[in-house]
């Protein structure tokens, strides 16, 4: 089966462009290694925003306001159910659509959320009855009687002690009511190879597929592949919709934004998963732009209103969501994450015009949590970029840093942040996300013979309790080895189940179909509570903890006499507890059979679900009470840091990467007054901060620059103004402080004040 | 040798250029008003630890420090230890790790034992960042409960000897802000050539708690922190140039 782009299209689309193989075979990486331009000067060449990009950006931030005045949801579908072509075209505004440099929206309407009803149609109702509109009862009859949903799936066949384990939230956040998300399409496919060949290249999987070996396997991937091909030949149709005929490879950028931007909305139109990364887009782009702007076809200006106008769609990804999500991802989370910098295979540093055009958004267009801007750190980025960078975080709270030289030599140079803080070979790989096992509740079910403290069921296997008048490590490890060996048996049987369910019930054919068929998968798997797990063993070894216990013979809460290491300090003692926690709960992992032949990881991430993972946790021996919240991600305990941030930036660094690819995540929020002077002094400080950090091995930083006064007033007069941006980096993504709940805002206060004065 | 450490910071960035690892000092004789750090005047007190063992510690953040970081010693006075600083500047610069002294000037003199250690330490000293507490000598000895006349013959010391030098002076409303004290600073610096930069600190109240929790009377009581006009009243005499 020959497959090929007629010559003619080849050299008109493809001028200029160097290289071979990725002409010969689908390799974005490839074409991107050939053909950017590396960029080591600083921001001076960047344009500010257009009067169109002005009109536009006023528009939706008044549609926004729109939607906040009316309780977080500006309008809900309740008659269409969501699909590449479901809608006719969508603008921002009717009367400036003129304006729009790249179109398409989810919907028919700016903000409107679609209805999505196939990862659980219970779910889909709720999302809509929340916010007061009522679902078609035909839509709930069709989903009901005649075609099942991933959610309902799930529950015929999880095992009662799963869902037992899942009502007591020593595990949570499991996407069996929602999209798993994660998947990251090669959007840049479709602008660089146009539909028809990725149609062809597909149909070639499919005619080699199972012929001589027709197993199970092979039937399913039949399947998928036909799913695929439907796919994409939606999208066609979807970006026939808005006028643009994409089965030919884009010829200029503005063409290459819109074929790449209809690749990724096929995606949100038909996918509601947690994480809906974009990915690594910024270099590819950068291309296209350089080649018209060598050809004189396009200003500077023009270039960066394309970027800026992209942007702006990315800001408007809207998914319909119930009020036990909203407590979990708080503020209306999508993580369109995108990535820069980086450095190549090669040596060469990846950081291109583009990069600087990316964060320059947040200056022409004002601070704002998506798309999750993340630049791929290292020490050996020119240093302009690196001073850009740190100034706009200076500036705006608004971007995260993850390290390049961690994850290049595990992920190569071509891959992308799928969510927070996990790592995607584009186009070439998948994961399937696992939320994450509460270990401080695990912690607590070792010492009361598995009895959950707040529900009293027996959860865990019933092992004796422990009866000591004072904890003894040993004892204490022993029966914290054993019911983490329980938990991680169950929470990956649990996994197991529901990709299986959710590849058969919701399968993600339009961003599959940017993927190559044959694709290596990871299975994440998450840790909540780690530094209470850690501070909790730390208290038991080095001071003295004694239980006490409620009429039932339960440790319902601790006294602790004496001092003792607490994680966040660079003390070793304390460290090198925190590594053993991480390493023994992987290697658990790594025991069980995992879903589809995949590799199994692990993330320390919590996003803001530590403040409801906190909630439902009984008091731990780390002096920690009952239902406080958790510190998120792997940072350490609330004002258990006590010798300034770089100590507890060496703590969090010594966590070995290599036994969380999934990612290691950690917010730090740092108040101008204590980061420098000036301006000026503030953005050395902090790319020498973040040379530091990454240049010892550690994983990820948020960084938030802003005092406790600002974040109090805030949450005093939401209305100013000034706030209606205000966006703060929390574990993993970045939200506008004022849709955080009130519970929530109180924790990143508290947070705030333990950190750095 | 010993020396007396109150307390560490691995994460300075405001005491001194680039990001630097904080070594406070206990023991100080001067006893000012608004001292944020009382809790390290006392000499008897502090952690014991050989210039090895703090600076082994300071290197753990090396990475951190770029091109212009390093340590900074502050306190307390730490010119009270200076045996012990001389060992740890001279250690510090052995290994290559650029040194600060952040000091109020209370135990100079030109007189030995100590002018001949403080001439030692100056070779091993990048940056002095000296507070001018209050420059005149009545009000001086009133605010601190010590003279300055040493303190200003330190300053024009290192003038002479061309060693680069940060002024710090802290704004404390209705003691240490009127505008003729601050055009006499100015004109004491005036006859300096040493000086690379100026700092107005504004008081604040962070360390009030702990004049209470060492069961002392808080003698500030009641001030506020200088207006915003005010610091920039005092900026624009003293010369700052943000």
């Amino acid at each position: 089966m020959k497959v090929c782009i007629p010559e003619t299209v080849m050299n008109k689309a493809w001028r200029g462009f160097t290289g071979r193989k990725w002409k010969e075979d689908i390799n974005v990486r490839e074409f991107i290694q050939s053909n950017y331009t590396m960029y080591d000067g600083d921001e001076g060449f960047l344009a500010p925003p257009t009067d169109a990009t002005n009109r536009l950006w006023a528009r939706l931030q008044a549609l926004q306001k729109e939607e906040r005045d009316k309780g977080g949801v500006l309008e809900c579908e309740t008659e269409v159910v969501s699909s590449l072509t479901a809608y006719g075209p969508g603008y921002i505004d009717e009367t400036l659509k003129d304006l729009e440099q790249v179109v398409g929206l989810q919907t028919d309407k700016p903000l409107k959320r679609a209805f999505m009803p196939y990862g659980g149609i219970k779910m889909a109702e709720q999302a809509a009855s929340t916010y007061g509109y009522q679902v078609n009862p035909a839509l709930h009859k069709i989903f009901n009687d005649y075609h099942k949903t991933h959610n309902q799936a799930v529950f015929d066949a999880y095992t009662p002690e799963m869902k037992k384990a899942r009502h007591n939230h020593i595990i949570t956040g499991l996407p069996d009511t929602y999209g798993r998300g994660r998947i990251v399409g090669d959007y840049r496919r479709v602008a660089l190879y146009g539909l028809d060949y990725l149609i062809q290249m597909k149909e070639k999987d499919l005619f080699y597929c199972g012929g001589r070996n027709m197993s199970e396997e092979h039937i399913r991937l039949r399947e998928e592949i036909a799913e695929q091909l439907r796919a994409l030949k939606g999208m066609k149709a979807m970006a026939a919709i808005y006028g643009f005929d994409i089965s030919q490879p884009a010829k200029t950028a503005k063409e290459a934004v819109q074929w790449l931007y209809f690749g990724y909305l096929a995606a949100i139109k038909t996918q509601n998963g947690a994480a809906m990364s974009v990915g690594r887009i910024s270099t590819f782009l950068d291309i296209y732009i350089n080649r018209d702007l060598e050809e004189g076809t396009i200003t500077e200006s023009e270039a960066q209103e394309l970027i800026d106008h992209l942007v702006l769609k990315f800001r408007m990804v809207k998914f319909a969501r119930i009020p036990s999500y909203n407590e979990l991802f708080s503020g209306d989370p999508v993580w369109v994450t995108l990535e820069m910098a980086g450095i190549g295979m090669d040596g060469r540093h990846m950081v291109t015009k583009n990069d600087f055009r990316f964060l320059h958004t947040l200056e022409n267009m004002g601070p704002a949590p998506e798309p999750n801007l993340t630049v791929l750190w290292s020490s050996r980025l020119p240093e302009a970029f690196k001073k850009y960078a740190a100034k706009i975080s200076v500036d705006t709270s608004s971007i995260q840093y993850e390290n390049d030289c961690v994850m290049r030599p595990v992920w190569g140079d071509d891959y992308s942040i799928c969510c927070c803080v996990s790592a995607t070979q584009t186009g070439k790989e998948i994961q399937f996300f696992g939320a994450r096992a509460n270990l401080a509740k695990c912690l607590n079910y070792a010492l009361n013979g598995g009895v959950d403290l707040n529900t009293r069921q027996q959860v865990g296997p019933e092992i004796t309790r422990v009866t000591s008048e004072v904890l003894d490590y040993d004892e204490v490890m022993h029966k914290f080895n054993a019911m983490m060996s329980w938990l991680v048996e169950l929470y990956v049987n649990t996994l197991n189940l529901i990709h299986y369910m959710h590849d058969k019930y919701y399968y993600e054919a339009a961003e599959m179909a940017l993927i190559d068929t044959y694709t290596r998968r990871t299975f994440a798997t998450g840790i909540a509570g780690f530094s209470h797990v850690v501070d909790s063993l730390c208290a038991i070894k080095y001071a003295k903890v004694k239980p006490i216990r409620d009429e039932e013979g339960l440790i319902v809460d601790y006294e602790i006499e004496g001092d003792f290491p607490r994680y966040g300090n660079d003390d070793e003692r304390a460290d090198e507890i925190a590594i053993w926690l991480l390493k023994a709960f992987m290697k658990k992992v790594r025991e069980h059979h995992t879903y589809r032949h995949s590799e199994p990881t692990t993330s320390i991430l919590t996003i803001t679900s530590n403040v409801v993972y906190g909630k439902a946790t009984g008091a731990t021996p780390d002096g920690r009470k009952a239902g406080a919240p958790f510190a998120p991600g792997a940072n350490p305990a609330y004002g258990a840091e006590k010798n300034g941030l770089l100590a507890s930036l060496n703590s969090v660094a010594k966590l070995p990467y290599e036994f969380a690819l999934d990612g290691i995540s950690n917010t730090q929020t740092i108040s101008p007054n204590a980061l420098g002077h000036n301006e000026q002094e503030r953005v050395d400080n902090l790319w020498h901060i973040l040379d530091g950090y990454f240049d010892q091995g550690a994983h990820h930083l948020n960084v938030n620059v802003f005092g406790v006064d600002k974040l109090r007033d805030c949450m005093e007069h939401p209305e100013k103004p000034e706030y209606a941006n205000f966006t703060i980096r929390v574990s993993g993504y970045a939200v506008k402080f004022i849709d955080l709940t009130r519970e929530q805002q109180l924790d990143v206060i508290a947070r705030s004040e333990h950190t750095f004065l | 040798m010993l020396g007396k450490i109150h307390s560490v910071e691995t994460f300075g960035s405001v005491d001194g250029p680039g990001v630097r690892f904080l070594i406070f000092m206990q023991g100080c004789a001067m006893r000012c008003r608004y001292c944020h750090n009382a809790d390290t005047w006392r000499t008897d007190g502090g952690e014991e630890m050989t210039a090895d063992a703090l600076l082994d510690r300071a290197e753990r953040y090396r990475a951190y420090w770029g091109s212009e970081g390093g340590i900074t010693v502050s306190g307390g006075e730490p010119l009270l230890q200076i045996d012990f600083l001389l060992e740890l500047f001279d250690k510090a610069k052995q290994r290559g790790i650029r040194t600060c002294i952040d000091t109020a000037g209370q135990p100079f003199t030109r007189r030995e034992p100590f002018f001949g250690k403080f001439c030692a330490l100056l070779k091993h000293t990048d940056l002095l960042l000296v507070d001018i507490k209050h420059i005149d000598p009545a009000g001086h000895q009133k605010l601190t409960g010590m003279p300055n006349d040493n303190i200003l013959d330190m300053l024009r010391f290192l003038s002479e000897q061309h060693q680069p030098v940060w002024i710090r002076h802290v704004l404390v409303p209705g003691i240490t802000d009127d505008d003729g004290c601050l055009h006499r600073i100015r004109a004491f610096l005036d006859t300096l050539d040493n000086v690379q930069r100026i700092e107005v600190l504004p008081y604040h109240t962070l360390g009030a708690y702990k004049w209470k929790e060492l069961g002392m009377v808080y003698p500030l009581d009641g001030v506020q922190p200088p207006s915003a006009a005010r610091i920039q009243n005092a900026e624009a005499i003293l010369g700052v140039r943000r």
